[in-house]
C-alpha cells in the first residue's frame, strides 16, 4: 500500500489534535493542544458555520475545513471543538467532549465559563490526563481524582500557604487493575448505598390527546459509599419490563443475561448503574391530559389561547413542578393572560412561553387563558404550535419497575441501603 | 503601553521563578499555564522555566512539563537541557513518574532527540508496569510523526507489544498500530483470539479502537458469511493450498463459518450494551459488515437506545441508521415511531429523522407515515417543510399505491400560504407527473392558473417547462402562458428565462400558427440578455427550429429532439452510496474520504490458511467473567508459543492437522471449558484423537483459602515443555478477587523421583491411558516455610488440553494464617539459565510485605513419558532401528535374587515435550533383569535406568 504510507507520513497522525473552549458569544477563552499548535484561525470556518446555524443547536457536529475536521459538541453554553486531522470515529471524539464536559462538572460543581476560568490551571492538568497524545488516557472520574484533587476552598486556601500540592504523587490504584473504576482502601464510618431509579415519558400526543408514540425511558443512579470492596447484587421483582439495558462497565454481562440480575463492583461515590428502554409496545401510562385550545385570527392581529391541564394515569400519586412551554411562532408579539394558578412568563426574543404551574390539584385544574398580540400585518402563522410538558412524580416509578434486593458479598458489615422512584416528562410533547 | 506592560509582569514571573520558594514558583507556573490556556506567548520565559525541570514538587513539575510540551518545538536548543532529567527519571521506582518521564520525553518535538526517544521506548516496552508499557504505545505514534524513518524498529516494538497481556496496553498498541503499520495484518494472526477474548475488560477507548482494527482484519481473513457471496465463492478455483479432498468437501457443503470469525461476534456482543455510545458504534458496525445478515436484528436496539443521547451523537447514529435502512429496512421497521421528529430537535436531526422514515416507508406503513408527514409540512421551520415534500414525492414513486394520494395532496399544498412550501410542492409535482403526465393535465391547468402568485424561480421554471414538455395536453393555456412571459421576460430570474426560451421552442414547432410571433420576439429579447448562457442558448434554438438555409440538417430533427419523451428523474436517497465507507467512521458522516481512512476490503474469495491465528494456549479473563462459573482457568500464551508450535508440526501431517484442529475447538470453546474436572474430562475425551489418548497429564487445582469464609479457587494448569513448565493461574470466586490473576512462568530444573508403584503398572500392562494414577501429592511448600501458605503438587495424568506437549499438574494451595494472602505468584529466579520470565502481579502496591519462597517441582521421569500403543513386532523394529545409535542396555548388578518367572515385559511411550519415542524392555530372567532401553534423548535414558535399577533393587524383598 505505497499511496497509505505517503498520506501517513504526511500527516501527524492523532485522534484530538487541538481542543477550543468557545462562549456563546463567539469568544475563544481556552485552547489546548495536544500536538503541534493549530493556530485558532480554524476557528473562524466554526464561527461561520455558528452563524448560518442561528440556533446554537443547529451548529453541525462535524464541519470540513481545508485541513482539519473540526467536531464540537455544545453544552452548558459552551462549544467544545476539537481539532481532528484524520480519519477518526466522529463518536468516539463527541463521546469523550462530552466526557470532558462532566469530568468539569464533577470537579467544579458546575461546568461553565466563569468556573473554567477560575480553574485553568486544574482544567489544564485534567486536559493533560485525559488525553495523550490525542489518544483517552484516564477518563474514570475515580482515577482523576486520585491524580488531580478536586478543588476545595479550605484546601486551596491550605495550598496557598504552604505550597502543598493538588496532585498525586502515585499512580491511583484503579488505574492498574482490571475495574479502574475503584480505588483500593475506600474507607467510610457510615456505609451507605442509594439508588434512584428515575423514569422519563417520551411521548408524543397529537391535537385529540391520542398517544402517537410513548415510551419510557429510565436510569438508575447510584450513591454507593461502601468501604473495602464489595461485591452487590441488585435484583428486580420483574426484570423482564426491561427492553433494552446499557451498563456501566462495572455491571458483569453475562449474570444478567443468565439471571437478569446487575452484579457489580461499585465504582466510589456518585454514578449511573444502568439506563434502560421499556418500549413503544408496551402501554405507557400518560400521567396528565391537555386541553388546549391555541388560535390565531385572520383579522385584527391577535390570537386566542387556552389552556387546561388535568391528571389522567397518576396512580394515584400527587404530579408536582408541572411546566408547560410554548414556542410561538415568530409573528406573536406579546401575550396577555390569566393564570388560575402558578405563573407564566413570555420572552418576546426567544417568542417561549412558559407556564409554571408546580403542583397538580386535581380537584380545580390549572387554567390559563387570554389573547396574544401579533405583529401587524403578517400573516396568520400556519401551524398551531406544539407544548412541551415537563412534570415530576415522586415515588413512582411510572412503568411499575420494582428493586427487589440488594444483596452484598466480599464484605462483613451491615450497610444501609436504600431505593428512590421518581417519573418525569421526558420529551413530552403535545401536538396542536 | 500594552506590550510594555506584558514585559513587565514577565520579568516578575521570571523573578518568581528564580526566586527560592516553591510557593512562588508555583505560583508564577499557574499564571504561565493561564497564559498559554488564553493561546498568549509565554516562548520568552522557557530558560527560567525550563530550569524547574528537576524540581521536587511535583505540581510544580508537571506544570512546567506541560509548558516544555507546548513551547519545546519552539526551542529546541533549550528544550535539551531537560532531556538529561528525563532520562534519570525514567529509571525512577515509581512508575508514575517513568509514565509521565515518558510521555514528556516523547512529547517534545525535536528531532535531535530521536534515537534517545526510540531507547526509551525499547526499555519501557519492557517495563514491568503495564501502565508504563501503555505510556510506551503511545510514545511510538508520537516517534513516529516525528521521524518516519524509525518505522521499521518502531513495528519491532508494537510486535512485541501486541503479544503484551495487560488489558491497559491493548488498546493503546492497537492504535500504535493502526497508525504506524495499519498493512502488517501478520502481526495481528497470533493475537487475534487474545485480543478477542480480552476485549470485554478493555477500557472503553482502547475497544472502539480494536474493534475497528478486527473488523478490517475479519474482512481479509474469513469468507463471507453472506449466502449470496458464498455460493458464489464455491466456484472459486483459487484454492491452491487446499488438497484436493478437502476442496470437494468444501464445494458441497453449506457455509461454516470460521470459529474465529464466530468468537469475534460473540466476544463483542455484550458491548453493545456499553455505556460509551461509541463503543456501541463501533460493535453495530462490526456486526454491519461482518455478521450473517439475520444475525444483524441485535443491534437495532441499541442503536436506537443512542438516540436517546446528545444532539451529537444522535446526528450521527441517525447517519449511521439511514444508510443501513436503505438496504434493510426491516432492522427499524418495528422502531419507526422512535424516528418520529418532535418540533424541538435540531434542524439536521429532522431532516436525517425524516430521511430514514421515508427510507422505511413501505406499502404497509405508508398511510402512518404520511399522516405523520402532514404534520411535519405545517412545520414552523420551513427548510424542514420543504425536506418533508421531498420525502413525500419519494415515498409517491417508490411506492406506486401512494402516488395519487400524494399528488392529491401536493396539489393542495400549492394553495399554502409559505412560498417555499409552493415552490417544493411544485418542483416534486414536477417530477411526479412525469411519470404519468397523461391522466394529470387538470393539474397542470391548476399550475398554470396559480403561476402569478409564484415568485419563486426554481417553482415557476418547473411550471414552464411542464407547459412546453405537456403543452398537447393544454393546448389552449400554454400559449397564453407565453404571452404573459413575454411580457416579464426581461424581470425573470436566469433560470426562468432559460424556460421561457424552451416553452417557446416547442410550442413553436407544435403549435406554430398562435406562437410564431411570440416566440421570434422572446429569441431576440433573449439574444440581448446580459447572460450569456441565454444568448447561447437563444441562438442555439433558433437554428434549430428557424428552417433556414445554415442550419443544415439538424432543423428537421428539432421535433424529435426537444419533444423527445424523458426519462423520469429517480427520487433517491442522499444516503444511496455512503455505504461504500465503513460505517461509524468520520469519512461516511462526512460521505468523502478522510485522510487516513482505511478501506474495507472485499471478503476474500477463499479463506486464507486459518491455522496462522492458532497459539497453544488461550487467553485470560478478568472481571466479568469472574463471576460466571464456579471456576475459571487463566491462561496466558507463552513466549515459547512459536517453538512449540512448530514443534508440533514437525510430528506427521496427520497429527498436525489433528492437533490444530484441537487447538481451534479448545480456544474457540474456552468460555465452556470446565471449571469441574470431571466436566473437562467429558470435553477432552471429544477433543482427543487416538494418539493423544494416550497422554496423560495433570491438572492442578490450586485452592486458595483467604481466613474468611469464601474459598477462592484457583487453577492452575501446568504445561511442561521440556524442562520448562508454564503455570498458568485463574482465579475465581463467587466473591470478588481483588488480587488478579496472573500469569506464571515456572521455569523448574527437573530432578528426578522415581514413582515405584505405577510404573511398573504402566511397564506390565502396556497401557494406552492411565490405569492407575497415584493419590499422593508431594510438597510443594510446608506451611511453616511459606508464613502459613502450603502448597502441594500432584501429577493426575490427565491429558493436557494446552497442547500435546505439555503435563498437567493439580497444585492446592491453602492459606493457613489468619490473614488473607494476596497476590500469590511465582517469580522464578531459576539458577538453571532457562527461559525465566518474572511475572509483574497486578496490585504490586498494596502488598505491605513481600514474601519469596522457592520450591521446585521434581517430576519423575516417567511423568514427562505419554504411553504408546504398539504392537509387539513394531517395537521390536524399533528397537531395532534406535539400537545402533542410541542405546542404553545394561545387566542389572543386582546381588539380590529377584523371584520373578522368566518374563518380558515391553513399554512403548514417548516423550512429552518432543515426542522422541522411549522404548524399555525389561527381561526378567531370574536372578537377573535385563534392561533394555532405546531412546534418542540420551539424558532421560540414563535417568530412567537409573529410577529402574533403584526399583527393581529395592522392590526385591
Amino acid at each position: 500500500m505505497p499511496v497509505l504510507d505517503i498520506t501517513l507520513k504526511d500527516n501527524a497522525l492523532i485522534m484530538i489534535h487541538s481542543l477550543f473552549l468557545i462562549n456563546n458569544a463567539g469568544d475563544l477563552f481556552l485552547e489546548k493542544h495536544w500536538k503541534s499548535v493549530i493556530s485558532r484561525s480554524v476557528c473562524d470556518y466554526f464561527f461561520e458555520a455558528r452563524e448560518k446555524a442561528v440556533e446554537p443547536d443547529n451548529v453541525p457536529p462535524v464541519i470540513r475545513t481545508p485541513h482539519h475536521y473540526l467536531i464540537n459538541i455544545y453544552r452548558e453554553k459552551i462549544f467544545f471543538v476539537s481539532v481532528i486531522q484524520t480519519e477518526v470515529p466522529p463518536l468516539f471524539v463527541i463521546e469523550f467532549l462530552h466526557r470532558v464536559a462532566e469530568t468539569f462538572q464533577d470537579y467544579f460543581g458546575e461546568c461553565s465559563e466563569s468556573t473554567i476560568k477560575d480553574n485553568v490551571v486544574i482544567v489544564y492538568e485534567l486536559l493533560e490526563e485525559m488525553l495523550d497524545n490525542g489518544f483517552p488516557l484516564a477518563t474514570e472520574s475515580n482515577i482523576l481524582k486520585e491524580l488531580i484533587r478536586p478543588p476545595t476552598i479550605l484546601r486551596s486556601m491550605v495550598n496557598t500557604i504552604t505550597g502543598s500540592s493538588n496532585v498525586g504523587e502515585t499512580l491511583p490504584t484503579g488505574q492498574l487493575s482490571t475495574i479502574p473504576w475503584r480505588r483500593a482502601g475506600v474507607k467510610y464510618t457510615n456505609n451507605e448505598a442509594y439508588f434512584d431509579v428515575v423514569e422519563e415519558i417520551d411521548a408524543i400526543l397529537d391535537k385529540s390527546g391520542t398517544t402517537v408514540f410513548a415510551e419510557i425511558q429510565g436510569v438508575i443512579d447510584a450513591c454507593v459509599k461502601l468501604s473495602g470492596m464489595p461485591d452487590l447484587t441488585l435484583s428486580f421483582m420483574n426484570p423482564r419490563l426491561l427492553d433494552d439495558v446499557s451498563f456501566h462497565p462495572c455491571v458483569r454481562y453475562k449474570r444478567w443475561e443468565s439471571e437478569r440480575v446487575i452484579s457489580f463492583v461499585p465504582p466510589d461515590g456518585n454514578f449511573q448503574l444502568m439506563s434502560y428502554h421499556i418500549s413503544a409496545q408496551n402501554l405507557v401510562a400518560i400521567p396528565v391530559y391537555v386541553k388546549q385550545n391555541i388560535s390565531f385570527f385572520e383579522t385584527g392581529s391577535s390570537g386566542r389561547l387556552d389552556i387546561t391541564v388535568g391528571p389522567k394515569q397518576t396512580m394515584g400519586k400527587t404530579v408536582e413542578g408541572l411546566v408547560v412551554t410554548v414556542h410561538m411562532p415568530k409573528v406573536v408579539l406579546s401575550a396577555n393572560l390569566n393564570a388560575t394558578q402558578g405563573t407564566y412568563n413570555y420572552d418576546p426574543v426567544t417568542k417561549i412561553l412558559v407556564w409554571d404551574i408546580g403542583k397538580l390539584n386535581p380537584q380545580k385544574l390549572p387554567n390559563l387563558k387570554g389573547s396574544l398580540s401579533l405583529q401587524s400585518g403578517a400573516p396568520k402563522p400556519e401551524e398551531n404550535p406544539s407544548l412541551n410538558i415537563d412534570l415530576k412524580i415522586q415515588q413512582l416509578a411510572i412503568s411499575g419497575l420494582k428493586v427487589n434486593r440488594l444483596d452484598m458479598y466480599g464484605e462483613k458489615y451491615k450497610p444501609f441501603k436504600g431505593v428512590k422512584y421518581v417519573t418525569k416528562a421526558g420529551k413530552f410533547q403535545v401536538r396542536t | 503601553m500594552l506590550n510594555h506592560r506584558f514585559l513587565c509582569r514577565n520579568e516578575d514571573l521570571k523573578e518568581m521563578l528564580e526566586s527560592n520558594k516553591e510557593s512562588l514558583k508555583l505560583e508564577a507556573m499557574k499564571r504561565i499555564v493561564g497564559l498559554i490556556a488564553k493561546g498568549k506567548n509565554a516562548s520568552e520565559l522557557f530558560p527560567a522555566v525550563v530550569k524547574n525541570v528537576a524540581s521536587k514538587n511535583i505540581e510544580l513539575k508537571k506544570l512546567v512539563y506541560v509548558y516544555l510540551v507546548r513551547y519545546a518545538e519552539e526551542q529546541q536548543d533549550l528544550a535539551l537541557l531537560s532531556i538529561s532529567t528525563f532520562q534519570r527519571a525514567l529509571k525512577d521506582p515509581n512508575q508514575l513518574i517513568r509514565a509521565s518521564a515518558l510521555r514528556v520525553l516523547s512529547s517534545i518535538r525535536v528531532p535531535i532527540i530521536v534515537p534517545i526517544m526510540m531507547l526509551a521506548i525499547k526499555e519501557a516496552a519492557t517495563d514491568l508496569s503495564p501502565y508504563v508499557r501503555k505510556t510506551a504505545a503511545h510514545a511510538i505514534q508520537k516517534l513516529y510523526s516525528l521521524d518516519p524513518d524509525q518505522k521499521e524498529h518502531l513495528i519491532e516494538v508494537i510486535e512485541k507489544l501486541l503479544k503484551d497481556k495487560s488489558t491497559l496496553v491493548a488498546g493503546s498498541v492497537v492504535m500504535a498500530f493502526e497508525e504506524v503499520c495499519p498493512d502488517r495484518i501478520d502481526l495481528i494472526h497470533k493475537n487475534y483470539r487474545k485480543l478477542c477474548n480480552l476485549l470485554v475488560d478493555v477500557e472503553e477507548w482502547g475497544q472502539v479502537v480494536i474493534i475497528h482494527m478486527l473488523t478490517r482484519y475479519a474482512r481479509t481473513q474469513f469468507v463471507s458469511p453472506w449466502r449470496e457471496d458464498a455460493m458464489f465463492d464455491e466456484n472459486n478455483e483459487k484454492a491452491f493450498y487446499d488438497s484436493e479432498e478437502e476442496r470437494k468437501v468444501e464445494q458441497t457443503k453449506p457455509y461454516i463459518m470460521d470459529p474465529d470469525h464466530r468468537l469475534l461476534l460473540r466476544n463483542t456482543k455484550p458491548l453493545l450494551q456499553s455505556r460509551n455510545t461509541a463503543v456501541v458504534m463501533a460493535v453495530s458496525q462490526l456486526y454491519w459488515h461482518l455478521a450473517p445478515k439475520h444475525e444483524l436484528s441485535i443491534i437495532t436496539k441499541s442503536l436506537v437506545r443512542l438516540l436517546r443521547s446528545h444532539r451529537e451523537v444522535q446526528y450521527v447514529v441517525l447517519q449511521n441508521i439511514a444508510t443501513m435502512s436503505i438496504q434493510r429496512k426491516g432492522m427499524f421497521e418495528p422502531f419507526m415511531k422512535s424516528f418520529y421528529v418532535r418540533s424541538t430537535d435540531a434542524t439536521h436531526i429532522k431532516t436525517l429523522k425524516l430521511e430514514i422514515l421515508t427510507n422505511l416507508a413501505n406499502e404497509a406503513n405508508i398511510s402512518t407515515i404520511l399522516r405523520e408527514f402532514q404534520t411535519y409540512v405545517k412545520s414552523q421551520d420551513k427548510a424542514f417543510a420543504a425536506a418533508t415534500i421531498q420525502a413525500i414525492g419519494r415515498c409517491a414513486t417508490n411506492i406506486s399505491e401512494v402516488t395519487d394520494t400524494c399528488l392529491n395532496g401536493l396539489v393542495l399544498l400549492l394553495s399554502n400560504r409559505d412560498e417555499t412550501v409552493v415552490a417544493e410542492s411544485v418542483v416534486v409535482i414536477k417530477k411526479l407527473l412525469q411519470t404519468q403526465p397523461s391522466q394529470h393535465s387538470d393539474i397542470i391547468k391548476h399550475m398554470a392558473k396559480l403561476f402569478d402568485n409564484i415568485t419563486v424561480p426554481m417553482a415557476r421554471a418547473s411550471i414552464l417547462w411542464l407547459m412546453g414538455e405537456y403543452c398537447e395536453h393544454v393546448p389552449k393555456i400554454a400559449p397564453d402562458v407565453l404571452r404573459k412571459m413575454a411580457k416579464t421576460f426581461t424581470n425573470e430570474e436566469d433560470i426562468v428565462k432559460l424556460q421561457i426560451v424552451n416553452l417557446a421552442a416547442k410550442l413553436y414547432l407544435t403549435n406554430s400558427k398562435q406562437t410564431k410571433l411570440l416566440t421570434q420576439y422572446i429569441l431576440n429579447l433573449g439574444k440581448y440578455d446580459q447572460n450569456y448562457d441565454i444568448r447561447d442558448r437563444t441562438r442555439f434554438i433558433r437554428q434549430l427550429i428557424v428552417p433556414n438555409e445554415k442550419s443544415g440538417a439538424l432543423s428537421k430533427y428539432a421535433r424529435r429532439i426537444l419533444m423527445a419523451p424523458k426519462p423520469a428523474p429517480v427520487l433517491q436517497s442522499a444516503f444511496k452510496d455512503r455505504d461504500r465507507f465503513q460505517l461509524g467512521t468520520l469519512s461516511h458522516t462526512l460521505n468523502s474520504q478522510a485522510s487516513g481512512y482505511l478501506e474495507l476490503s472485499d471478503w476474500p474469495a477463499v479463506a486464507p490458511d486459518q491455522s496462522v491465528r492458532n497459539v497453544e494456549v488461550v487467553e485470560p479473563k478478568f472481571y466479568s467473567d469472574s463471576e460466571e462459573e464456579e471456576e475459571e482457568e487463566e491462561e496466558g500464551s507463552s513466549s515459547e508459543g512459536s517453538s512449540s508450535s512448530s514443534s508440533e508440526e514437525s510430528v506427521s501431517e496427520s497429527e498436525s492437522e489433528e492437533n490444530s484442529d484441537d487447538s481451534n475447538k479448545s480456544s474457540s470453546s474456552q468460555s465452556e471449558k470446565s471449571s469441574s474436572e470431571s466436566d473437562s474430562e467429558k470435553k477432552k475425551k471429544t477433543l482427543k484423537n487416538k494418539k493423544l489418548q494416550q497422554q496423560k497429564p495433570d491438572i492442578l487445582i490450586i485452592t486458595y483459602l483467604p481466613p474468611q469464609i469464601m474459598q477462592k479457587t484457583l487453577l492452575l494448569i501446568i504445561m511442561t515443555k521440556y524442562i520448562l513448565i508454564h503455570i498458568v493461574l485463574s482465579i475465581s470466586t463467587q466473591f470478588f478477587v481483588n488480587c488478579m490473576c496472573s500469569l506464571l512462568h515456572l521455569c523448574v530444573f527437573l530432578a528426578c523421583q522415581f514413582d515405584v508403584v505405577s510404573w511398573h503398572v504402566h511397564v506390565s500392562l502396556q497401557a494406552s491411558s492411565p490405569v492407575f494414577v497415584p493419590e499422593t501429592s508431594h510438597e510443594l511448600l510446608h506451611r511453616m516455610t511459606g508464613k502459613g501458605l502450603s502448597a502441594q503438587y500432584r501429577f493426575t495424568r490427565q491429558p493436557c488440553i494446552y497442547g500435546n506437549s505439555m503435563v498437567s499438574l493439580q497444585l492446592t494451595l491453602s492459606n493457613s494464617s489468619d490473614q488473607a494472602l494476596e497476590n500469590i505468584h511465582i517469580s522464578e529466579k531459576s539458577s538453571t539459565g532457562q527461559n525465566i520470565h518474572r511475572f509483574n502481579a497486578i496490585g504490586e502496591r498494596h502488598t505491605t510485605k513481600e514474601d519469596e519462597f522457592s520450591v521446585s517441582i521434581q517430576p519423575a521421569v516417567g511423568e514427562l513419558l505419554l504411553p504408546i500403543t504398539m504392537s509387539e513386532a513394531d517395537f521390536t523394529k524399533e528397537q531395532g532401528n534406535t539400537n545402533t545409535s542410541y542405546w542404553h542396555a545394561d545387566e542389572t548388578p543386582t546381588n539380590r535374587p529377584i523371584h520373578f518367572s522368566v518374563c518380558i515385559s515391553r513399554f512403548a511411550g514417548k516423550t512429552v515435550s518432543s515426542g522422541s519415542l522411549v522404548l524399555v524392555s525389561v527381561a526378567l530372567k531370574d536372578p537377573d533383569a535385563v534392561i533394555t532401553i532405546n531412546t534418542e534423548k540420551t539424558v532421560i535414558g540414563s535417568m530412567l535406568l537409573r529410577q529402574f535399577k533403584t526399583a527393581l533393587t529395592n522392590s526385591c524383598p
